[in-house]
């Protein structure tokens, strides 16, 4: 299969029009990291975005970076991690989930609109995304948004961008807004609480003024020992002593509770966040739930009765990693029957079930209308990774 | 000043008929058309601008909404929606050839559920009300933009709205969960909800600061968070605005986000202090009012260092508040700048551009100079930890000379903005204000794609026309392609 790797943006806005003049539909990429997610596409060609790869400007005292779409999210972290300074959404790397070589880039951490742990205090990657630009499936070169984090100038077409996956643009830059890596940490770790009494203990302290910055919970089968239930605590370590002490007295939990000090803490939090327990290979099925956090634990009790399961919970519940035998339909239709409000997610099958299996979640008549509409605004020809989301876009 | 459409007369004649086929979707007061009882929405917080509109509508329902719509869209009349018409860049200035869609009576909260720390609320429920319904819980919600006690939830969404807290607890779009809204065709869906992650394309995102352009939110989830258990302020100043820019800088370097971070210049602080008497320093050249919020021990932890960064950049005054009390008599003369200044002066525009927060000495002295070029008096107050800047610039509308030339100020003045790397407008909106500045920013291409993501939602260009964008084009011109001849360039390029 062909591949199209510009160096710049004219040259890739050279190619757009050649593909738009042949109607040749093109695979976009930055490392091909992420190429696992999303419906499996019939594309002519690739377009190679990986050479967009130079941080043109990181300004720690500003909290801004602007990098090519194809930088490396390892590299980017590194410079950041110089600097005292992250992404405060934790971008997750996949490539243990996805059997991909390494985390990818921004540009496809944005257009996988990702988010570790802390989504549920600092957002996700759509929330720190300030400005893009790139070529439209148009060969128009476009730019939105800007380097500075309060801007209401125009639509937030980078926004647009998040969770796109590659359909509306070839990026080529991105700029996203950096903030100071807390200055320590720690996690308080309840043993053996139930799904049930794990929510409602992480639901607690979410409503406390502790300033908890993640929750999750690990049933049993996942925690390979004791169930635990995981609250973080960052800040300056005062602070965290402080919060720690009032967050224990408040749950007074009648089971047994620890510690995780510093790296530990850390570890098992970049566990969580990379979706460790299900990290292949693994011939059996991953899916992603997002529903409304107090819901997490009776939409997993409704399908572990009917399925062979094991889960775990981030987000105080709102997110449920699922894995499940490898069924012809990946037991989709059951586990969408169970989300009261949400969307489910298919993130790791072979490529036959992804062909057959809608792996994202279908839409409402009206919004899937709009979505089309919102696609040929951009990409009238659909050149740009047809069919990667739904029929149609 | 800036030039609307010109209004179709063929809708202007068919005004009666077109208010008679809206009273039978909302019934009776619903439908105003009386010059008298219409005079109250001819203008919102950008009040230089003035245009009756051709019928208000105020319907209770979703449904009612839709059908509304669906009528407008079927007979091509326009709509401009409104919420509290608090905005300060016309994003609400009436149409006289359109019908005015009030939100007012969408007031109910509709569920406040902690469990799942958000709430369901209609768009005409105030930003403050919000607060006020779950702060007996410790619950409070986050963006808190200066007019809270008029500004509505639904106005908040169509402008992006920020506030004091912002650099730390984000903008209206990081605390929006989801809506629910009516396209123009009268179709309603729903976009997000109580999880955390919308789905798909992130049209909730596009929604969140589109200006009315895009559809009509009918309701939304927002998320509340749990109050801090305290907050202290910092109140510093300054010999130079050099010196208190650099003391911001180094908060941030130091890894210190503020709950919220204000700076104000010279002729604002007098302003302020003349009118609170909050005890701003009258000998600083600038002011820096920082707030730390969160435990007791982090705030101890972290005054202590902000105080010796204050004084490492050669503050002349440094004061922490000892008590509520007295942090909230800090807060008193910034919150008050707005009418302080307008004691000052007759009358005056707020300006809305944000910049990269190093470039604020050097825009600050252009904004002096163009101070003297025009002739115009201009007060700035200023987000600094975000690089938000509100210059008030002061004049007297009832010399139209006067009024002109502050225009022209403030053009320049974004213009300058836009020039070190910023943008036109922080959280105000476009509107019709800086509607012909955009290409100051934006390229034709860049404000092609967006009309052409207005197409998708509005394909005959019926929700308000005449706001941020500067040249309307007809959507069948926007989706037209030329496609060039040739073959895939393959000779020159890297193949695997």
């Amino acid at each position: 299969m062909a591949s199209f790797k510009p160096e710049t943006e004219a040259s890739l806005v050279d190619v757009v029009q050649a593909a738009l003049a042949d109607r040749t539909p093109l695979e976009l990429i930055g490392n091909g990291t992420k190429a696992a997610l999303g419906r499996p596409m019939q594309t002519a060609a690739t377009l190679d975005l990986s050479n967009f790869s130079a941080v043109s400007l990181y300004e720690p005292e500003e909290l801004v970076i602007t990098a090519g779409a194809g930088t490396r999210l390892d590299e980017v972290r590194k410079l950041l991690d110089d600097k005292g300074q992250e992404f405060a959404f934790e971008p997750p790397d996949l490539s243990g989930l996805l059997g991909s070589a390494h985390a990818g880039t921004l540009g496809g951490m944005l257009a996988c609109n990702l988010s570790g742990p802390r989504r549920l205090k600092a957002g996700a990657a759509r929330d720190h995304i300030l400005g893009v630009a790139g070529v439209s499936g148009r060969g128009e070169a476009f730019k939105a948004g800007g380097r500075v984090v309060k801007n209401v100038t125009g639509y937030d077409l980078a926004k647009l961008m998040a969770g796109s996956f590659g359909t509306l643009a070839a990026l080529t830059m991105v700029t996203f807004k950096t903030l100071p890596r807390a200055e320590g940490e720690e996690t308080l770790v309840i043993e053996g609480l139930s799904d049930e009494e794990a929510i409602a203990a992480m639901s607690l302290a979410m409503q406390s003024p502790c300033e908890v910055s993640a929750a999750a919970h690990l049933p049993q089968a996942v925690a390979k020992g004791v169930a635990m239930t995981l609250l973080r605590l960052e800040g300056v370590p005062p602070s965290i002593a402080y919060r720690r002490d009032k967050l224990i007295k408040m749950l007074a939990p009648s089971a047994p509770l620890h510690q995780l000090k510093a790296e530990d803490s850390r570890a098992q939090w970049i566990s969580v966040r990379d979706v460790h327990p299900f990290a292949g290979p693994s011939d059996r099925y991953v899916w992603r739930l997002s529903v409304p956090p107090a819901e997490g634990a009776r939409v997993a009790a409704s399908l572990a009765r009917q399925l062979d399961m094991r889960w775990f919970y981030d987000w105080t519940g709102g997110l449920i990693w699922l894995e499940v035998p490898p069924t012809a339909d990946a037991a989709a239709s059951l586990i969408r029957a169970a989300i009261p409000q949400g969307h489910a997610t298919l993130m790791r099958a072979d490529e036959a079930t992804r062909n057959s299996v809608p792996i994202f979640q279908p839409q409402p008549a009206a919004l899937s209308a709009l979505a089309r509409r919102v696609k040929i605004a951009f990409d009238p020809l659909g050149i740009f990774n047809p069919g990667r989301m739904q029929e149609g876009y | 000043m800036i030039a609307m459409p010109l209004p179709d007369k063929v809708t202007l004649a068919r005004r009666r008929e077109i208010a008679e086929a809206l009273r039978q979707f909302v019934p009776g007061e619903g439908v105003i058309e009386t010059p008298v009882e219409m005079r109250a929405y001819e203008t919102d917080a950008l009040t230089a601008y003035r245009q009756m509109p051709l019928v208000v509508v105020l319907p209770e329902t979703t449904a009612q909404v839709s059908a509304v719509l669906k009528y407008c869209h079927a007979h091509g009349v326009k709509v401009v929606p409104r919420g509290a018409g608090t905005s300060l860049s016309g994003g609400a200035l009436p149409l006289a050839d359109g019908v005015l869609l009030g939100l007012g009576k969408f007031n109910r909260i509709l569920d406040i559920d902690y469990a799942n720390r958000c709430v369901v609320t209609q768009p005409g429920v105030t930003n403050l009300a919000i607060t006020q319904a779950v702060e007996h819980k410790g619950f409070y919600y986050a963006p808190d933009p200066s007019s809270q006690i008029a500004r509505t939830i639904g106005g908040n969404v169509a402008e992006n709205s920020g506030g004091v807290h912002c650099l730390k607890y984000g903008l209206t779009a990081n605390n929006v969960l989801g809506i629910e809204m009516v396209l123009v065709t009268g179709e309603v869906i729903r976009l997000g909800g109580k999880h955390l992650d919308s789905e798909a394309y992130d049209l909730l995102g596009v929604m969140t600061g589109s200006e009315g352009l895009l559809g009509v939110v009918t309701e939304a989830t927002v998320r509340i968070l749990q109050k801090p258990e305290t907050a202290r302020a910092v109140l510093v100043g300054f010999p130079s605005n050099e010196d208190a820019g650099r003391c911001v800088a180094d908060i941030i370097s130091a890894g210190i986000i503020p709950g919220g971070m204000e700076m104000m210049d010279r002729p604002a602080i007098h302003a302020a202090e003349e009118f609170v008497h909050a005890g701003y320093p009258l000998e600083a050249e600038a002011l820096l009012i920082i707030e730390l919020d969160g435990c007791p021990a982090e705030i101890d932890h972290l005054i202590e260092r902000v105080v010796a960064i204050a004084n490492r950049n050669r503050a002349n005054s440094c004061r922490v508040s000892e008590s509520e009390e007295e942090r909230l008599v800090f807060w008193a003369g910034r919150k008050a700048a707005f009418p302080a200044v307008g004691r000052i002066s007759p009358d005056y525009i707020c300006m809305d551009g944000t910049i990269p927060r190093r470039r604020l000495p050097e825009v600050l002295n252009g904004m002096a100079e163009l101070s003297r070029h025009y002739g115009l008096r201009v007060a700035n107050v200023f987000h600094a930890g975000d690089g938000n800047l509100h210059p008030l610039i002061l004049f007297d509308a009832n010399d139209p000379d006067e009024l002109t030339r502050a225009e022209k100020f403030g053009a320049d003045i974004l213009r300058l903005c836009v020039k070190v790397g910023g943008v036109l407008t922080g959280e105000h909106g476009v509107g019709i204000e800086k509607r012909d500045l955009m290409p100051e920013m934006f390229s034709e291409a860049d404000l092609n794609q967006q009309q052409r993501l207005k197409c998708a939602f509005d394909d005959k260009g019926l929700l308000n026309p005449g706001k941020v964008f500067p040249v309307l084009h007809r959507c069948a011109e926007l989706g037209r392609m030329v496609v060039r001849g040739g073959k895939l360039p393959h000779a020159d390029l890297p193949r695997f």
